[in-house]
């Protein structure tokens, strides 16, 4: 079957088959591979995209149902060589160790920070419960969120 | 993990949709979010060769007031049911939880009819909607009816649903001022899934008194129940400590009680002794605030 989908602003239009996740087309098809497989089980949030401007985990949503959306990878984050402020943040609080989950927590983020400009961080640690980090204890990834916020309210002018 | 082969149809309408499941009867399966189809399908306990998406029709994802009445479309995200000013202002305890459902992710895909008819021991809107009364309307081939809650749990992973119906909204009546409600889980840490789930909704009369309690309970036994025992032990009571633990006390009596590798049978149900209680007192505080 055929879908019709923007990636990370560019229309696409690929062949697929119709059990084909939403991941795989991303990683295999689109050669996006900074979106991860990792437990494959909507658990670990390794896969996590925005679909539409919202989190999903792209191992449970098939190709086919995101036929007509837009899909955002980590890919899709940097704008005109640099950083979206979620990247800024990780590298500046040093928010990863091995890496593996980062693109979902930051996909996961932006979600969040779509929602509200000034999470506290009881929200924070809630809007991540979806994405699992086996390195770092979550302290650092709580302080990447924390700094994105604060740059993304300071450049709004709030 | 991926799902087996299969051939996927987009339905435009109700109508297209039933017109598919009468053509493909048993070897269909209606699609909506897909967080509980898929993953089934990933592990091959569903194979289906038919997958019908109703997502895409947009009367199944309206949320509206109608006739007195607040109507949730089928394939409401969890996400659109707990963050709609309609619901959170109407339907307090419905947006309470379906925000307590897994994960934002989660929340952002599965859908309300999609976690009714999977009717999962342990999801936590069965609870809510077993003490809300919701009304669960069923499309068929040439006309439609409506199951009351209470009636369409019927087993484990089974409803009242049958084969050529489709799910297409649920209807509440709103929460009447002044009552009180709440919805207290205990998740499993790693699924979010509810071990145990119980919603409350608690009116009281003019004296303090509890005139009515709802009493929905998840992830106890094979299905979401309403906790009868309990409601009976505080209607007409004082809304005190001492009638809340006792009716609460009630609350696994006469359920075979679920038992697995993550909480022994006697374990959940003292979950559901506590969280009932929880609830109950949550709901009584809100009445009186």
């Amino acid at each position: 079957m055929r879908v019709n989908l923007t990636v990370n602003g560019q229309a696409r239009s690929d062949e697929v088959e119709p059990r084909l996740l939403l991941v795989h087309y991303l990683r295999d098809v689109a050669g996006l591979t900074g979106t991860h497989v990792g437990c494959e089980s909507t658990l670990c949030g390794a896969c996590t995209v925005l679909l539409d401007g919202k989190a999903v985990k792209s191992c449970t949503v098939l190709a086919a149902q995101a036929d007509g959306a837009s899909v955002t990878t980590v890919e899709g984050l940097a704008k005109d060589g640099k950083f979206h402020p979620i990247q800024d943040g990780f590298w500046e609080e040093h928010g990863l160790q091995c890496g593996y989950c980062t693109p979902g927590m930051m996909m996961a983020a932006v979600d969040l920070l779509s929602r509200t400009t000034n999470p506290s961080e009881d929200e924070i640690r809630h809007a991540l419960e979806g994405n699992l980090c086996r390195c770092t204890g979550y302290q650092h990834i709580i302080k990447a969120v924390q700094y994105a916020a604060e740059k993304m309210r300071a450049a709004a002018g709030r | 993990m991926y799902p087996g082969q299969f051939e996927y149809h987009r339905a435009a309408s109700i109508k297209d949709a039933l017109d598919l499941l009468k053509r493909y009867g048993d070897d269909a399966k209606l699609l909506s979010g897909g967080h509980s189809l898929i993953p089934m399908m990933k592990l091959r306990l569903a194979q289906p060769a038919h997958l019908i998406d109703v997502t895409k029709i947009a009367e199944l994802r309206a949320l509206s007031e109608s006739g007195g009445k607040i109507v949730i479309g089928a394939a409401a995200p969890h996400d659109a049911v707990a963050t709609s000013s309609l619901v959170r202002d109407k339907l307090g305890l419905l947006a309470e939880a379906a925000a307590a459902i897994g994960d934002v992710q989660v929340r952002n895909r599965g859908t309300i009819g999609g976690s009714l008819t999977h009717a999962d021991p342990a999801a936590d809107y069965p609870a809510a909607v077993l003490a809300l009364e919701g009304e669960i309307k069923l499309e068929r081939d040439g006309g439609s009816r409506t199951v009351k809650a209470a009636d369409f749990f019927l087993d484990l992973m089974t409803t009242a649903v049958q084969p050529g119906e489709l799910l297409s909204q649920i209807a509440f009546a709103p929460i009447p001022a002044g009552a009180g409600y709440s919805y207290q889980k205990y998740p499993h840490p790693a699924s979010g899934f509810a071990m145990v789930g119980v919603a409350a909704l608690v009116s009281l009369d003019r004296s303090g008194k509890i005139a009515s309690a709802r009493v929905g309970v998840t992830g106890l036994g094979a299905k979401a129940f309403r906790a009868g025992a309990v409601e009976a032990a505080l209607a007409g009571k004082a809304a005190d400590a001492a009638t809340i633990t006792a009716a609460a006390a009630k609350t696994a009596d006469g359920i075979d009680a679920l038992g697995d590798i993550h909480a022994s049978s006697e374990y959940r149900a003292e979950l559901a002794r506590v969280y009932a209680r929880r609830a109950i007192q949550a709901a009584v505080a809100r009445a009186k605030a």
